[in-house]
């Protein structure tokens, strides 16, 4: 039961910032990359995580467009084609919907369709996720939709080094990548060794080592998730946080290592239950390591309803710390 | 036309896709050929004077009626014919099919199977010679059914606001699959809406090979001169079906005969033969020369092997990276 101490030096930063200094990095390094969405230029980002680039790289790579969420995301992905390696970023989820044909039926179908001759290295980075009473339109977690897809990759940055990091390695994958990144981190900070470097983008990670029970999720509810865990500790209860970070492919074999550990399973997770990213968890669980299994497994997701503005009923829709604790409890018998 | 080979390159070219989409719809009545398949006979003068200006090293995004523009950039016809026999010889491997042809060393990007779908693939390729500064240019083909789509709006948009060298070819058949243009749209004078996007739109005879190698020789030349994206509008007429299920009850055989009057095939030898350039001793020999290169397209396609079931999950991911 120990939380992961930094071995060396450290350095502290905001998400936001982390996610900046990742595509400082990727611009300056690599002439074929540039950015481009909606406001990524002259404004900085709706979520001010390109702020200072414009004025660093310019406007030809760090590219202002047009409300034209299919159009740019296709552009995207035949500039990846034609030889670049673009990061797209689309303002949130909802919006990607406009985007989808593109997503799904031309970056992900374009090296199956071509018998392997097309592949298409682009990297989509895109908002996700509630609790900054947005509404409805700005606050959703759809990261499944896209993670059911085939040629797709998927991945969801909790901490500040995946946030820094996962970047570079999603540009080095000749097929498509698509970050998904939660609305309430980017001014979470946090710290990362000093000499980190970049990470892999396909596997699970354990962010807390336990023996009781199993929490498995991703992204936005990493930190609650943390927090319930270090909540039961104080009851005697040891739990182990499992953050998926890849979404598609989902590291099955570190669900079941975990599973098979504890014997017990909370999956949280933002997104709706209904054939949803927690529905998969489970399934792989059942389908592999059923016997594993101690106790009936509890999913702690948002309540099936579009997400309020109010406050207090947006809080409600939500998995929060308490939700977690409950759940584990009662599959513990506590 | 300054090429004195070109006129019977033209002919011959518009022939063999006439003659390659008649053994295409033979070959589906054997059901060697299976799924949708969309024939291109009486549009053949769009495709080959549009891709006969291009140079190499020049791309094309195509639609699911795009075995013209493959068969024009010089995909071998065999590997196309393969593809529809869903051999692992044919241009994709079997994997895409009739709607799916794609070529890496022609630059061939899809048969693209959304409507609209290919426009903003060609603004990106676009993007990217603009990038690296490269002499290129990438044509898009589309119908006119497309129009009605976001996506052609957003696209048009895209290349004229970021001044990129692409040139957009609309197949103006009359039909988006049986709906018709006066039906669909509320404008359907195409180049108004395209010139709305400040960029130079011509409306060009896509009945008459000729008019249409002309206006695309005019655009290339004018984009490769740094002049932004053109756009043409190509009138022509589809003789067949939408696709080989397709009743055909939207549409009148009076306007159909009408239109095949105009045949391109037909009307281009007429116009050779009047000013001497070929006569009919030609025609039959270019008739000769497509029917044996069918005939070795057939044979290529017949002879054709299935892909290991064992492969089935190959090409979702880029190999290079496969563990």
């Amino acid at each position: 039961m120990t939380v992961t101490q930094p071995q060396s030096a450290t350095v502290t930063m905001t998400y936001r910032e982390a996610v900046r200094e990742g595509i400082r990095d990727a611009v300056a390094g690599d002439d074929r990359v540039f950015l481009m969405g909606e406001d990524v230029g002259r404004y900085g980002g709706c979520y001010a995580v390109s702020k200072g680039l414009f004025d660093e790289f310019g406007e030809e790579r760090i590219r202002d467009t047009p409300l034209s969420e299919s159009g740019f995301v296709g552009a995207g992905i035949g500039a990846a084609l034609g030889g670049m390696r673009p990061i797209v970023e689309v303002m949130t989820v909802n919006f990607s919907l406009l985007a989808l044909d593109q997503i799904v039926n031309t970056a992900a179908l374009y090296l199956h369709m071509s018998g392997g001759q097309f592949n298409v290295p682009i990297v989509i980075r895109m908002v996700t996720g509630a609790g900054r009473q947005l509404g409805a339109q700005h606050s959703h977690s759809l990261e499944a939709w896209f993670a059911h897809v085939p040629g797709l990759k998927v991945v969801a940055p909790a901490t500040i080094e995946d946030a820094r990091w996962m970047l570079a390695t999603a540009l080095e994958d000749p097929d498509p990548v698509i970050i998904f990144e939660h609305a309430a981190l980017y001014g979470t900070s946090g710290e990362m060794p000093a000499d980190s470097g970049p990470v892999d983008i396909d596997t699970a990670r354990i962010r807390r080592s336990g023996d009781d029970v199993s929490i498995i999720t991703h992204g936005g509810s990493l930190h609650k998730a943390l927090t319930a865990a270090e909540e039961l500790a104080a009851s005697g209860i040891s739990a182990e946080v499992l953050d998926l970070r890849s979404l598609r492919p989902l590291d099955s074999e570190a669900i079941i290592r975990t599973v098979s550990r504890t014997h017990r399973l909370v999956i949280v997770d933002e997104g709706w239950k209904s054939v949803g990213l927690s529905a998969e968890v489970l399934a792989r669980v059942v389908e592999d390591a059923m016997w594993e299994l101690d106790a009936p497994v509890k999913r702690v997701c948002s309540v099936e309803v579009p997400i309020p503005y109010a406050r207090h009923m947006e809080e409600e829709a939500l998995p929060q710390v308490h939700d977690i604790v409950v759940a584990a409890l009662e599959i513990l018998d506590r | 036309m300054k090429d004195p080979d070109q006129p019977r390159r033209l002919l011959k070219q518009m022939v063999m896709i006439r003659r390659f989409e008649e053994k295409c719809a033979e070959l589906y009545q054997a059901e060697k050929i299976r799924g949708f398949l969309h024939l291109y006979i009486g549009e053949e003068a769009v495709a080959t004077g549009v891709i006969d200006t291009l140079a190499p090293g020049d791309a094309v995004v195509a639609t699911y009626r795009e075995h013209g523009h493959a068969l024009a950039l010089g995909v071998d016809a065999g590997r196309i014919l393969a593809e529809m026999y869903g051999a692992v010889e044919g241009v994709s491997m079997g994997r895409g099919g009739s709607m799916h042809l794609f070529d890496a060393e022609k630059r061939l990007y899809g048969g693209n199977a959304i409507v609209g779908g290919g426009l903003p693939i060609a603004v990106g390729l676009g993007l990217a010679d603009l990038l690296q500064g490269r002499d290129r240019v990438t044509a898009v083909f589309f119908g006119e059914g497309a129009v009605a789509e976001g996506e052609f709006h957003e696209s048009m948009n895209l290349a004229a606001l970021w001044h990129l060298p692409v040139l957009f070819c609309c197949e103006n058949n009359l039909y988006a699959m049986g709906t018709a243009l006066d039906r669909a749209q509320t404008q359907t004078r195409i180049t108004l809406k395209a010139s709305s996007y400040e960029m130079p739109a011509w409306d060009v005879d896509g009945m008459d090979v000729v008019a249409v190698e002309e206006a695309a020789s005019r655009a290339v030349e004018s984009i490769r001169g740094g002049g932004g994206p053109h756009f043409l509008e190509l009138r022509t007429y589809r003789f067949r079906a939408h696709s080989m299920f397709d009743p055909e009850l939207y549409r009148d055989k009076e306007e159909v005969n009408e239109w095949k009057h105009r045949d391109p095939i037909e009307m281009f030898f007429t116009k050779l033969e009047a000013d001497a350039t070929l006569n009919t001793q030609d025609l039959n020999a270019i008739e000769d020369e497509v029917a044996a290169e069918i005939d070795t397209a057939v044979a290529f396609a017949e002879a054709g092997t299935l892909e290991p079931l064992g492969d089935l999950t190959r090409f979702v991911h880029s190999e290079e990276v496969a563990r």
